[in-house]
């Protein structure tokens, strides 16, 4: 008895550790973006009901966080699949590359980014240079660059219509900035950082000055608030808060109509037409990328993919449409539908 | 005296001032326990109130009558290959649009289809599966309606907005009108929730999944924790030397026990995960994890529970010739086992209700299948309230608090058992 006692936590540290090993696994594991997360597990889900294979394990990283897990290797403790908010960056290209992976790139498609407050509180018409404005790092005076001194919208208004001659007030109110915003490991604060950041910048004419750069940096004062993946809980904020700005994908903004409302932004609504029709500045495609050395080591993801690829799932007709993806053009469709006979490995440069 | 007082007059007059100080100092204290009392009720009681609607899920009834050549082979025994390629989510939506004959526009029909779950066809594919006979038959079956249609019947859908605002069309309440003057709607208790693990529609979600994953952790915890720090709580007790070394280590188990759990997660991360290429998501490496955050405090706790023992039973035994094992395993441990014991349940409480060291091993993942061993992925019971608190649908809110009244309940249980363990096994020496 005495010695079994004594040797007990050895055994159980010896077969945990070695009887372990990776048998082969026959579930899809997936990573990545909290905004395609939704639509990647409700594809899952069918696929997992309507097929013989295992409804795959989604895990909601942010792209960044997905892609690092993504290109660290190929193997069987590695990700099958990333989904992203945001193109592969060269960077991590270059890190899958030395790791072995390559990878198929397909866009499932479309999201735009709101820029929310409380239905109650008067409706912004702004531009996406007011936005850059009120959220830059710094930005600059007659003596260099500066930090960002404005402090409500009302200056944000009189700095944008005294730098742009085109550009006339629009009648913001003497409220203080307060804008939630995603944190950088979020392909949403990368989509928000080209899109309203970089685009504000140069329409504001400010980007040779602040540089590539300082254009996608925020200001650190308390203006940008950072909030976790969690939009729902940004939704709550901006409920509870009618001063407050939120900036989250489409998804959210579509589930939440009674509580928020969305900016018009450069004279464009957020609705669906303006996301497909690519009118509205925040407009950005969603991708998902598969890992090719895996294709015929894990069953099924050839068939997932035929899934998720399908008129079923991403028209407008398909499921992913009620829970807010707004679809391809038909002639993207059929461009991103044909990868699925040859998976091509995509490249990035 | 100076002021011609004596000591008595002197002490007369302090008394007094002293009682109203004692006197003020209970009601600071009564008043802390009231204040945190009413906390926990407000918490708890917002948490019941928005969760227990949960309990109930909203079915309608429809009549269906599915034809033997989508169920059986050509032998008639009931196939899954045949029933794989029925289209049972057409099915579904046919079938309920037919109490709704006057619909027949397409943006219409799909509007009125849904109002079923989307997962509805697939729930009638089950119950074939269970019970084959109600094939080939016109036959009656309750099926649940989708998110939406449940919020409304639970008053949790605000309907007094523009129609743009809302949820539900005017047309789409309409039908859910008609159907609750029909009477074939009504709310039954929510099995599902019961029964089956996680799914994007919230009327097939469940917790059944994430409960198992965290029992599986919790006996990987239990196996490698308590062994380990009883080991380590008999040798700091009765063989180590007292000197620098000890005294090193004690210091450190006491700071382990204060390290943020997340370390410990970032830890298995490196360790676990990218050294030894355990699995990721596995329940074993959750629970490899939370055994390393809990073994500091069932240490101490049996560290402790050793020590209550009087030294007399020890120096008895060794006396009559017992070595120190013997003494140690036969005589000290039994005795303090209902301390060790009180400690491990609390720690293990502590690990039950952890979230972030399961963020760092890739435990909050998106599962419909329940975890059936070690290394199959799986999430765990807070990680479970943490995806459904991010969830876009409504109708996971009052998931995940319901969520939250179960894993309080299962704390509130370890806790009580702690309590009652030392009520019943303390001994007085």
């Amino acid at each position: 008895m005495q010695r079994f006692v004594a040797i007990l936590p050895i055994i159980f540290l010896s077969t945990t550790l070695f009887s372990t090993e990776v048998t082969a696994r026959n579930q899809i594991k997936v990573v990545g973006s909290s905004t395609v997360f939704p639509f990647s597990t409700i594809v899952a889900e069918k696929f997992g009901k309507s097929t013989k294979f295992k409804t795959p394990a989604i895990e909601s990283t942010g792209s960044g966080g997905g892609m690092k897990l993504f290109c660290a290797g190929v193997g069987l403790t590695h990700p099958d699949v990333t989904n992203a908010s945001r193109r592969m960056k060269a960077k991590e290209f270059e890190l899958c590359n030395k790791n072995g992976v390559t990878a198929t790139e397909f866009i499932v498609g479309n999201d735009g980014l709101a820029f929310s407050n409380n239905k109650n509180s008067k409706r912004f018409e702004i531009s996406i240079m007011h936005i850059a404005a009120a959220l830059a790092a710094k930005l600059p005076r007659t003596t260099g660059l500066e930090d960002n001194w404005l402090k409500t919208w009302e200056e944000v208004d009189q700095f944008v219509a005294g730098n742009v001659s085109s550009q006339a007030l629009v009648g913001l109110p003497n409220i203080p900035i307060r804008v939630l915003v995603p944190p950088p490991t979020s392909g949403t604060r990368d989509a928000m950082s080209s899109l309203f950041m970089k685009s504000g910048h140069k329409k504001l004419g400010t980007y040779s000055d602040v540089g590539k750069k300082g254009a996608a940096k925020l200001r650190e004062d308390g203006a940008a608030i950072e909030v976790g993946e969690n939009d729902n809980l940004i939704i709550e904020k901006l409920a509870a808060d009618g001063d407050l700005f939120g900036v989250f994908g489409y998804s959210f903004y579509d589930q939440n109509r009674d509580k928020v409302q969305a900016s018009i932004i450069d004279g464009v609504a957020l609705n669906f037409d303006n996301i497909a029709s690519y009118k509205y500045p925040g407009a950005r495609p969603l991708f998902t990328y598969v890992k090719r050395e895996h294709l015929e080591v894990i069953p099924g993801i050839k068939e997932f993919f035929k899934e998720f690829i399908s008129e079923k799932a991403l028209s407008i007709d398909g499921y992913l449409y009620p829970a807010g993806l707004v679809p391809l053009s038909d002639n993207d469709f059929k461009k991103e539908s044909a990868k699925l006979t040859s998976f091509p490995a995509v490249t990035i440069k | 005296m100076g002021n011609g007082k004596t000591n008595t007059e002197l002490i007369a007059k302090s008394l007094e001032k002293r009682h109203r100080r004692q006197t003020r100092l209970k009601y600071y204290g009564l008043f802390s326990i009231l204040l945190g009392i009413t906390f926990l009720i407000i918490l708890l009681g917002s948490i019941t109130l928005n969760g227990y609607t949960a309990l109930q899920q909203t079915v309608v009834q429809i009549s269906v009558n599915i034809s033997p050549d989508k169920v059986f082979d050509d032998n008639g025994n009931i196939s899954e290959e045949v029933m794989y390629n029925t289209n049972w989510d057409g099915l579904a939506k046919k079938a309920f649009r037919q109490e709704f004959p006057d619909v027949v526009d397409r943006k219409e029909k799909r509007k009125l289809s849904d109002l079923i779950s989307s997962n509805a066809g697939y729930d009638i594919k089950w119950m074939v599966s269970q019970n084959p006979s109600i094939v080939g038959k016109e036959t009656k079956l309750w099926v649940k309606t989708s998110d939406d249609v449940d919020q409304l019947l639970k008053g949790r859908l605000t309907v007094n907005v523009p129609e743009e605002q809302r949820r539900l069309s005017n047309s789409q309440l309409k039908w859910v009108k008609n159907l609750t003057d029909k009477g074939i709607i009504k709310k039954q208790f929510n099995t599902v929730f019961f029964t089956s693990a996680d799914s994007r529609e919230p009327e097939s979600s469940g917790i059944l999944g994430a409960i198992i994953g965290s029992a599986i952790a919790m006996v990987v915890t239990m196996a490698l924790a308590l062994p380990f720090a009883v080991m380590a709580a008999i040798y700091l007790e009765y063989f180590a030397k007292p000197g620098k070394w000890t005294d090193f280590i004690e210091v450190n188990i006491n700071n382990l026990a204060a390290v943020p759990s997340i370390v410990f997660g970032l830890l298995g991360l490196a360790v676990f995960l990218n050294f030894f290429e355990l699995p990721r998501s596995a329940p074993l490496v959750g629970g490899m994890v939370l055994s390393l955050m809990t073994l500091p405090t069932i240490i101490i706790a049996s560290r402790a529970a050793i020590r209550a023992v009087p030294s007399s039973i020890r120096d008895a035994a060794l006396s009559l010739g017992a070595s120190k094992m013997q003494a140690a395993v036969d005589h000290v441990l039994p005795l303090a086992s209902p301390g060790i014991l009180t400690g491990t349940i609390i720690g293990m409480a502590q690990a039950l209700g952890e979230t972030a060291p399961l963020i760092m091993i890739g435990m909050v993942v998106f599962l419909v299948d329940i975890p059936t061993g070690f290394t199959d992925a799986a999430t765990a019971l807070p990680v479970q309230i943490y995806i459904w608190s991010d969830s876009a649908e409504r109708a996971f809110y009052e998931r995940s608090s319901l969520a939250i009244m179960i894993l309080v309940l299962f704390l509130i249980t370890m806790n009580l058992l702690a309590v009652l363990l030392r009520k019943k096994f303390e001994k007085k020496w």
